[in-house]
């Protein structure tokens, strides 16, 4: 993660804000930075979001492929993630700077996605054994200004709530094998249902307190961290801890407590921005990368 | 607990006075300035073909003969007596590495900072190794720029009581373009909190000491808890800072303050939204007009 550094006094500053519960820039504990979704902004991918949280900024393409399912679990298809930190975000990640990071998040967003219930992966077989839909879903990290897990993670949702994958025909040819065949029309395809996808909540604990969202200055006083991904129903799929400190046992249950709640307050909003999002429909003024 | 999350949209630029003298000569790198070959070329053009054309992007400025294109964001680019607020980033032998957002890392020379007391003596070998005791990497201060080297690094002094080593408060990072420049850059402004605006865009605020003033000249920092209101009023002076700088607007320390009191019917956290800083630089601009009328 791209890193700042503070001096002694400012850390001091810092601490004793949080302890009174005003941050450097007036926000509480558990407030969000003002957060900026579109989806939809790559015209070659099945989907495709791009989210702004502060000045953090991440863009999620999800592509679907027919491919061959996992052998243990034949009537599923699968999700690959590929987090891809650009050198554009920070000079830290130039050249293989960013590999380490690329493959800590990747590895996250595995476990995250790692059950039965975030995704319907059935609805992806096409024919057991032997077809189902992989979708490819690639994490580019344009800006970093702390936050990362997130970020990325209201990308995922926005952007699987807007793929779009193509309808199939299987149909036996003469030698028995199965043919398989795209529709033609580019409006026939079958969406996904995004309710139970978990969002990530980080908590940085900083002093005595955690805070939601830390920038950058912030997570330089921090010591450590617990990523939650929670569902709409505030079920926690999966939680890790980051950083070089400990965290004691009390602690983290309080932390987990207010992950919950956090992360159970990101789904409505975000579900009622991508649904009047799509009902605005072609009247949307696209603004892409040029905002 | 909030989450404010939106559509994105296409930001408008605002500005209340159109007015043709204000029309500045503005290009971008490729643009033709002159075919005449009788100018001079200065800093920020080259000559393609004959033709004087810009090779950054900013306003044109003409001096008799000479023509130069003066980029509107840039690295800081230090003259004698400016004043800056810069950040440690190494220790050397004699001297300390100094981060103020220009192209090189400026130097402090330890024979250029004020020993504790006030002592006038010849830097010894044992100042030479306690030097890290006084400024570590990572520290800030506000300095003088003292001279300017050959290869454009800036050499920084802090030989008043009013420059060194900052203690506790809030650094905003914004474009050196946008500081005015004037007599003083410290004020102790009357909504309860104290700035420095150095020019090299670095904003420093701090709660305004008492009465006691710091004899050691920035040696002790007190690590005294600040508070809640004053707290208050230094990220509120932030958000505005934040909120001028998203709109381009110049810094001095009048519409630092207009900017303050426009604010004060928002919550702090407010004034970071997109249509609230619109409206609060609105105000300003408005309550500056009026002021220079």
């Amino acid at each position: 993660m791209a890193t700042v550094q503070v001096s002694e006094a400012e850390k001091v500053y810092i601490l004793h804000g949080i302890r009174d519960d005003l941050r450097v820039d007036g926000r509480g504990c558990e407030d969000y930075r003002h957060m900026e979704v579109e989806t939809d902004v790559v015209s070659n991918t099945d989907g495709s979001a791009k989210v702004t949280l502060g000045h953090t900024a991440v863009l999620v393409g999800i592509k679907a492929e027919i491919g061959k399912p996992r052998p243990m679990i034949a009537n599923q298809g699968y999700l690959e993630f590929f987090v891809d930190c650009s050198a554009n975000a920070t000079p830290e990640f130039e050249g293989r700077g960013g590999e380490e990071l690329g493959t800590e998040l990747s590895n996250t967003l595995y476990k995250v996605f790692n059950n039965q219930h975030s995704l319907d992966l059935k609805s992806l077989c096409i024919s057991p054994g032997e077809h189902c839909w992989v979708l490819y879903v690639d994490v580019l990290l344009l800006q970093c200004d702390g936050n990362l897990y997130d970020a990325i993670s209201v990308a995922i949702k926005a952007a699987l709530f807007n793929t779009k994958i193509p309808k199939v025909h299987i149909s036996s040819d003469e030698e028995g094998g199965k043919e398989i065949e795209l529709s033609d029309d580019p409006y026939d395809c079958m969406r996904l249902d995004v309710e139970n996808v978990p969002c990530i909540v980080t908590l940085c604990k900083i002093g005595h307190r955690h805070v939601v969202d830390a920038t950058l200055q912030e997570k330089a006083c921090s010591v450590a961290s617990l990523i939650i991904s929670v569902t709409h129903k505030g079920i926690i799929t999966c939680s890790r801890k980051v950083g070089r400190g400990s965290l004691d046992p009390e602690s983290i249950c309080e932390m987990i407590e207010a992950g919950k709640r956090v992360g159970k307050a990101l789904h409505p909003p975000l579900m009622k921005l991508l649904q009047q999002e799509e009902s605005l429909g072609n009247k949307r003024q696209k603004v892409g990368f040029l905002g | 607990m909030a989450v404010d999350m939106r559509l994105p949209t296409v930001k408008n630029s605002m500005s209340l006075s159109h007015s043709a003298a204000d029309r500045k000569d503005l290009v971008v790198p490729g643009d033709v300035i002159t075919s005449d070959t009788g100018f001079m070329r200065g800093h920020g053009t080259y000559v393609d073909e004959d033709k004087l054309t810009a090779s950054v992007a900013g306003e044109v400025q003409r001096v008799d003969k000479l023509i130069c294109v003066r980029p509107l964001k840039t690295r800081f680019n230090g003259e004698v007596g400016d004043v800056v607020v810069g950040r440690i980033t190494e220790v050397q032998q004699k001297r300390w590495k100094v981060e103020t957002n220009s192209r090189l890392d400026s130097v402090l020379l330890l024979s250029s900072v004020n020993l504790p007391g006030g002592e006038l003596r010849r830097r010894s070998a044992e100042d030479e190794l306690t030097m890290r005791e006084y400024l570590q990497e990572g520290d800030l201060i506000s300095a003088e720029v003292q001279s300017v080297f050959s290869d454009g690094a800036l050499s920084l002094h802090t030989r008043s009581l009013k420059y060194g080593k900052l203690g506790q408060g809030v650094l905003v990072q914004l474009s050196p373009s946008l500081i005015k420049r004037q007599k003083t850059h410290f004020h102790n402004l009357p909504c309860g909190a104290s700035i420095i605006l150095g020019n090299n865009g670095f904003v420093w605020l701090y709660p305004t000491p008492g009465q006691q003033e710091e004899e050691a000249g920035g040696f002790y920092t007190s690590l005294e808890p600040v508070s809640l209101s004053d707290r208050e009023v230094i990220s509120r002076l932030r958000n505005c800072l934040l909120a001028l700088a998203a709109h381009k607007m110049l810094l001095y320390d009048t519409s630092v303050l207009y900017c303050y009191e426009s604010s004060l019917q928002h919550q702090v956290k407010d004034v970071l939204k997109p249509e609230v800083m619109e409206e609060i630089v609105m105000l300003t601009q408005q309550k500056l007009l009026e002021h220079e009328s």
